[in-house]
């Protein structure tokens, strides 16, 4: 089994808005082309012009519907854009559980990482994470998950506002922050504080670092106007317009 | 416990790897959307592309399509040859040919139509960048047989616009994303104009400004709206107008913006004569107005006058009034009222009375002041920019209905009577937008054999007599375009063109000719039967009906199969390209701007720019501007070539940038030779800013109007004035009337006197008034097809990465109107329209208007097409609504079909589709239905498929190789 490192001062990770996450997949597939040359990769795809089409991915966004009010109402249902990945916990079970210290996590900066050359296929990080995040490769027989971009996030040949994860930079609705969750001062961390920010499934125990935004609320300002009111007369309803209008 | 077992330290990361050896700047090709791009390569192949932070369309960012550009590159479903048909069409039996074989078969084919009767060829493109060269070629081959996918798609939007206020919504214009408060969108699909909008709500969400979004299904933006309003489709034009019902009531409407920038105080005559209906004017043709201190007709366009907006006047005897009136007495009706539309809309009235003040509120209680001092057109100085802060935007869901004219042009009256258009935190024109009303180009018509058109094959109609019609009023064009069928068709009508030259109505042709529109599948209305029109032959002759098909394209699409001889594309990121002025630029309403593709790869294949194939078609065939006098020509670089020294009058080409033989002039100036390299330097664009003081009131902006006209974007510095009235159409009524020099045909005539009403009027969907009236009940539901923002219509099946996304598509349905029919989720369902049925799978949902089902379009492939294996889920449970929409309306007491279009502007009423869902038989195969033969793939499809795809794993470091 694979110890982790005590608890990290910096932890990197994603701030993410489910009030403006469109659901578009920019960050699945932008994610998908930058680390399938990157790090972990090749994010490899079997069968992909067949039946039986499936790859390795990074991230996923889910889009669902849930309804508070009654089945079948239109008006109460929402539908939501959840995306998905490694959260790069602070008590990751999936590196603990792991026999060959393929898994680890970085003491510099939190981020969870699989030696691809220790990875034995085990499968026992994915029995043990419980948001779904770790991706088996069946063609290189290695478990793979999202890197947070870790051959960005410090690459002195791109510009310094690049070096930042590939979902980020690329989502269109600006929905994915990144940054240091461990500095409060940080503007991922005012973000969460401003936005009441959530950890998925705390009460698990893991510490994810990620943290989502929950969306605004829906539906008419409690405070707006509710109707007009008629300017002038039912006989003469144009009667507001008894002036001259100086052109 | 140790960090590992074998307490080795941690791996070591190389976190600063080169990206690449080589970027370039392009623009993105998987959608419409035109984005800028960097495309990083690693020994010649494609290793990353990225939103290229600089460019004015996505400024950095990039969507789900253009993040899998990779996968499109090196698609298995490229076509790598010219390729003969060999066997019957639809069987996919092809021969490899030489591109010299190629040209030279189709201009034997070609050159005689041209000599003896050039409409003979149709020339359709689809969804073509580069209409201003495709249109230019078919005018020179002098065919009026042309038109690209516009009139499928949104013409409804752009003639609504351009017939209002001299601009449109979808690309070429934007709301105000920086100042507006309330942000209106009616019936947008989520793949169009994608990044723009994503990136302004955005912008709205961080200042807090309110987005409702008017959408029968609630996905992408309506799911993040603050309020979703699930209006039953078609209904738009009545929720709309009951909104202006209520504003005019509490008269909540910017008198002040409608005096100085609209025709609201124009008078118009009253009386049934030949003038009723239209604009007096004095004897210089200006149009008056009543002015209150005179009491008198006056010009209206003068300064210092007080023109009424109310009342009856008369000159000379004659009624008058003005047409704000009679627009106001129209929405004042009762029938307006909010608890009779509401019924209508599927909406609760108090929920439109709501909206009405909600707009009310925003437009008139919270102002936005810009400091910026301008000078109107009529030379007044104004300190400071004060705008509505209400934008709207409106596509497909209003486009594809055949009320979606008039119903965009009661949205552009709405923003017009709350003074928004183009002031701060409203809708905001694009240059070269606005233009005069409408833009001052004509169609023009056949001249004959070995003649080139007059002009350009598609324009704006002004007046009954610049229709195409015949002595006896018949069409002209194959489409019925400008005709009295569908007199605005400013963008064609594609989607008859097949039906039309199958059934040889109005005349037979000879070679279709087709570019990158997927006619024989998912881009045309009953897709089966026009396979059956592709393949049908004269039981005489054994000939096919349409004798004879060019197609283009890239990828081994559905249509590839049913053409007799294929031109193979490149991929976008093997090509040039220009994102034109002249066509649809990337504009942005502070700036002008275009751009260029330019090969940042070599093709691997022996495949050719189409642009470049049409040139080089041109040049064989002799046609004029393509073709030196010794006959050699012009442009024997291709489409580069073109791109740089075609003029399309003095000093105006494709490209505006760094123009003039010094690279200094934009907008107009001679060619520069080396003005392909200045846009690679620049990052693959060109972009000019407005001066501060013309980006808002643009139509009546002196510092704007002496800019566009400088660019050459305006003809003159003249202002624009918009029309809440159009004088236009009522020119089409009188005519439908017998009262003018122009007779309507008989069978016409109630037709183009309804439609044609100067003021925006709602009706039901002609499908829906049709079997209503025949068959009441019997197809209650709406059914209308979304796009999944990661796919563009079909061309994202072929790709690895977004096929995991979707690669099967369900009908969505309201939970309860499936319990009402006993249907539960994951049922097989058949679905049943006037025309055809199909079987699919049903999925549940709540958040969908109870009368509406919907599903992704274009996700069903043909088994076979695009080098997909047969039994991908794209064809065994991939379905298409196609096969439920006729192109004709329903018959009609044996007189002549219409298409089911608009009957303003021949736009595809995709949309009004109707139909009855049951339960299928569960002892049914689970296969959707109707199914087909698979397509062979011939055998220069790129392919083979890999099995598995380890892409990526070639850029990982080797042995040996530095860090």
């Amino acid at each position: 089994m694979t110890t982790l490192p005590p608890p990290t001062p910096r932890r990197l990770g994603l701030v993410i808005d489910l009030d403006t996450c469109v659901g578009c997949q920019g960050c699945v597939t932008n994610c998908k082309e930058w680390n399938t040359g990157g790090h972990m990769g090749p994010l490899t795809d079997l069968d992909p012009y067949g039946p039986k089409v499936d790859g390795v991915w990074f991230n996923r966004v889910h889009s669902f519907e849930i309804n508070p009010g009654a089945e079948g109402d239109p008006e109460t249902a929402r539908t939501v854009h959840f995306p998905r990945s490694c959260l790069h916990c602070a008590q990751p079970d999936c590196v603990t559980v792991c026999p060959t210290g393929a898994s680890y996590k970085r003491a510099e900066d939190g981020i969870v990482l699989i030696d691809q050359e220790r990875c034995i296929g085990c499968k026992l990080c994915s029995w043990a994470c419980p948001y779904g995040a770790r991706e088996y490769d069946p063609d290189a027989g290695t478990m793979k998950k999202c890197t947070l971009c870790v051959d960005r996030i410090y690459n002195e040949t791109l510009p310094e506002a690049e070096r930042q994860p590939a979902c980020v930079l690329t989502c269109p609705s600006r929905a994915r922050h990144f940054g240091d969750l461990g500095d409060p001062d940080s503007a991922v961390s005012r973000l969460v504080a401003e936005r009441g920010g959530q950890a998925l499934l705390a009460e698990l125990g893991y510490g994810p670092v990620n943290v989502y935004l929950p969306p605004r609320r829906k539906g008419p300002p409690p405070d707006g106007p509710r109707e007009l009111t008629p300017a002038g007369p039912a006989d003469d309803p144009l009667a507001w317009l008894d002036r001259p209008v100086p052109r | 416990m140790a960090p590992n077992p074998s307490g080795a330290p941690e791996a070591r990361v190389e976190t600063s790897r080169p990206v690449g050896d080589r970027v370039e700047h392009t623009t993105c090709y998987m959608c419409a959307c035109r984005c800028g791009i960097r495309v990083h390569l690693k020994d010649g192949r494609v290793r990353y592309i990225q939103g290229n932070p600089d460019h004015p369309v996505n400024k950095g960012v990039l969507c789900g399509k253009g993040s899998a550009g990779i996968m499109q590159h090196y698609s298995p479903a490229r076509l790598s040859r010219p390729l003969r048909r060999v066997g019957p069409r639809g069987s996919g039996e092809f021969e490899e040919i030489s591109w010299d074989e190629a040209l030279e078969t189709a201009t034997g084919w070609l050159r005689p139509l041209r000599e003896s009767d050039p409409r003979k060829l149709a020339f359709f493109t689809g969804r073509d960048q580069s209409q201003a060269l495709t249109g230019w070629w078919a005018s020179q081959f002098g065919t009026p047989n042309y038109a690209a996918h516009g009139g499928f798609c949104s013409v409804n939007m752009a003639a609504a616009g351009l017939y209002s206020i001299g601009g449109s919504f979808w690309e070429f214009g934007e709301p105000d994303w920086h100042h507006t408060r309330y942000f209106l969108m009616f019936g947008v699909a989520e793949d169009h104009d994608s990044n723009p909008i994503k990136m302004g709500i955005d912008q709205l969400k961080k200042r807090g400004a309110r987005f409702v979004s008017v959408n029968p299904a609630k996905t992408g933006y309506s799911a993040v709206a603050d309020e979703w309003i699930g209006i039953r489709p078609g209904t738009d034009g009545r929720f709309v107008m009951s909104l202006i019902h209520e504003l005019l009531k509490a008269g909540k409407v910017d008198v002040d913006y409608l005096v100085r920038y609209t025709n609201a105080h124009h008078l118009v005559w009253q009386g049934g004569d030949a003038e009723d209906g239209l604009i007096a004017r004095d004897a210089e043709g200006r149009p008056l107005a009543w002015d209150a201190g005179k009491n008198a007709p006056v010009p209206a366009d003068a300064v210092g006058i007080t023109p009424l907006l109310k009342g009856r006047f008369e000159i000379k005897g004659r009624p008058v009034v003005p047409a704000f009136q009679l627009m106001a007495e129209r929405y004042l009706d009762p029938e307006h009222a909010p608890e009779v539309a509401g019924p209508v809309c599927g909406l609760r009235p108090q929920v439109i009375r709501r909206i009405a003040a909600e707009l009310a509120e925003a437009a008139f209680e919270h102002p936005v002041t810009l400091p910026v001092a301008w000078t109107d057109a009529a030379g007044r100085r104004h300190q400071g920019m004060v705008g509505r802060p209400v934008a709207m935007h409106a596509m497909r869901g209003i486009s594809s209905h055949s009320n979606g004219f008039h119903t965009c042009r009661a949205i552009h009256l709405l923003q017009m009577l709350l003074g928004s258009v183009d002031t701060p935190g409203g809708f905001r024109y694009k240059p070269p937008f606005p233009k005069p009303i409408p833009p001052p180009v004509k169609p023009t018509g056949a001249k004959g054999p070995g003649q080139p058109l007059g002009g350009p094959p598609l324009g704006f109609v002004t007046d009954p007599a610049d229709l195409l019609v015949d002595d006896d009023g018949n069409p002209q064009r194959l489409d019925k375009a400008y005709s009295w069928e569908h007199p605005l068709a400013s963008h064609g009508l594609m989607h008859m063109v097949i039906h039309n030259a199958w059934a040889g109505d109005p005349y037979p042709i000879d070679t279709l000719f087709l570019f990158m529109a997927n006619m024989g599948w998912n881009s045309s209305m009953n897709s089966a039967g026009v396979i059956d029109m592709l393949t049908d032959t004269d039981p005489e002759t054994g000939a096919y009906r349409i004798p004879r098909i060019i197609y283009s394209d890239a990828y081994y699409s559905e249509m590839v199969a049913y053409a007799d001889l294929i031109l193979p594309d490149t991929t976008y990121l093997e090509r040039h390209d220009c994102i034109s002025l002249l066509d649809r630029p990337i504009c942005d309403a502070e700036a002008a701007a275009d751009a260029i593709r330019h090969p940042v790869v070599a093709p691997d294949r022996d495949v050719r720019n189409f642009q470049g194939v049409l040139l080089d078609l041109g040049a064989r065939l002799g046609l004029p501007g393509m073709t030196n006098p010794d006959g050699s020509p012009t442009y024997p670089g291709g489409y580069a070539d073109y791109l740089v020294n075609h003029q399309r009058s003095p000093g105006i080409g494709p490209l505006a940038g760094w123009r003039g033989a010094d690279g200094q002039s934009h907008g107009k100036g001679d060619p520069n030779p080396d003005q392909l390299e200045a846009y690679k330097a620049n990052g693959g664009f060109w972009r000019l800013e407005i001066p501060e003081d013309g980006r808002y009131f643009k139509f009546a902006n002196q510092s704007y109007l002496d800019w566009a006209a400088e660019l050459g974007l305006l003809g003159k510095a003249a202002p624009i004035t918009l029309e809440i009235y159009s004088e236009i159409l009522q020119k089409f009524r009188n005519a439908a009337r017998g009262l003018g020099s122009v007779e309507v045909p008989e069978a016409h005539r109630a037709r183009v006197e309804t439609y044609f009403d100067p003021l925006p009027i709602w009706y039901p969907p002609f499908e829906e008034a049709a079997l209503e009236a025949s068959q009441p009940g019997r197809f209650p539901l709406h059914a209308l097809t979304q796009r999944p923002m990661h796919m563009y219509h079909s061309w994202g099946s072929q790709n690895a990465w977004l096929r995991q996304i979707t690669n099967h598509n369900r009908l969505y349905i309201n939970r309860a109107t499936a319990a009402a029919r006993g249907i539960a989720d994951d049922d097989w369902v058949w679905v049943e329209s006037h025309h055809g049925r199909i079987k699919c799978q049903v999925r549940l949902i709540d958040g969908v208007n109870p009368e509406t089902v919907w599903t992704w379009n274009a996700i069903g492939k043909r088994a076979g097409a695009w080098n997909l294996k047969p039994d991908a889920p794209e064809a065994t449970k991939g379905f298409l609504l196609n096969h439920l929409i006729s192109e004709l309306l329903p018959p009609r007491d044996g007189a002549p079909r219409y298409a089911n279009s608009d009957p303003v502007t021949g736009q595809a009423a995709w949309f009004d589709l109707k139909v009855e869902v049951s339960k299928a038989d569960p002892a049914e195969a689970p296969l959707t239905e109707p199914r087909f033969p698979p397509l062979a793939v011939p055998p220069s499809v790129t392919g083979p498929r890999p099995e598995v795809s380890r892409f990526g794993a070639e850029f990982q470091p080797q042995e040996g190789e530095a860090p």
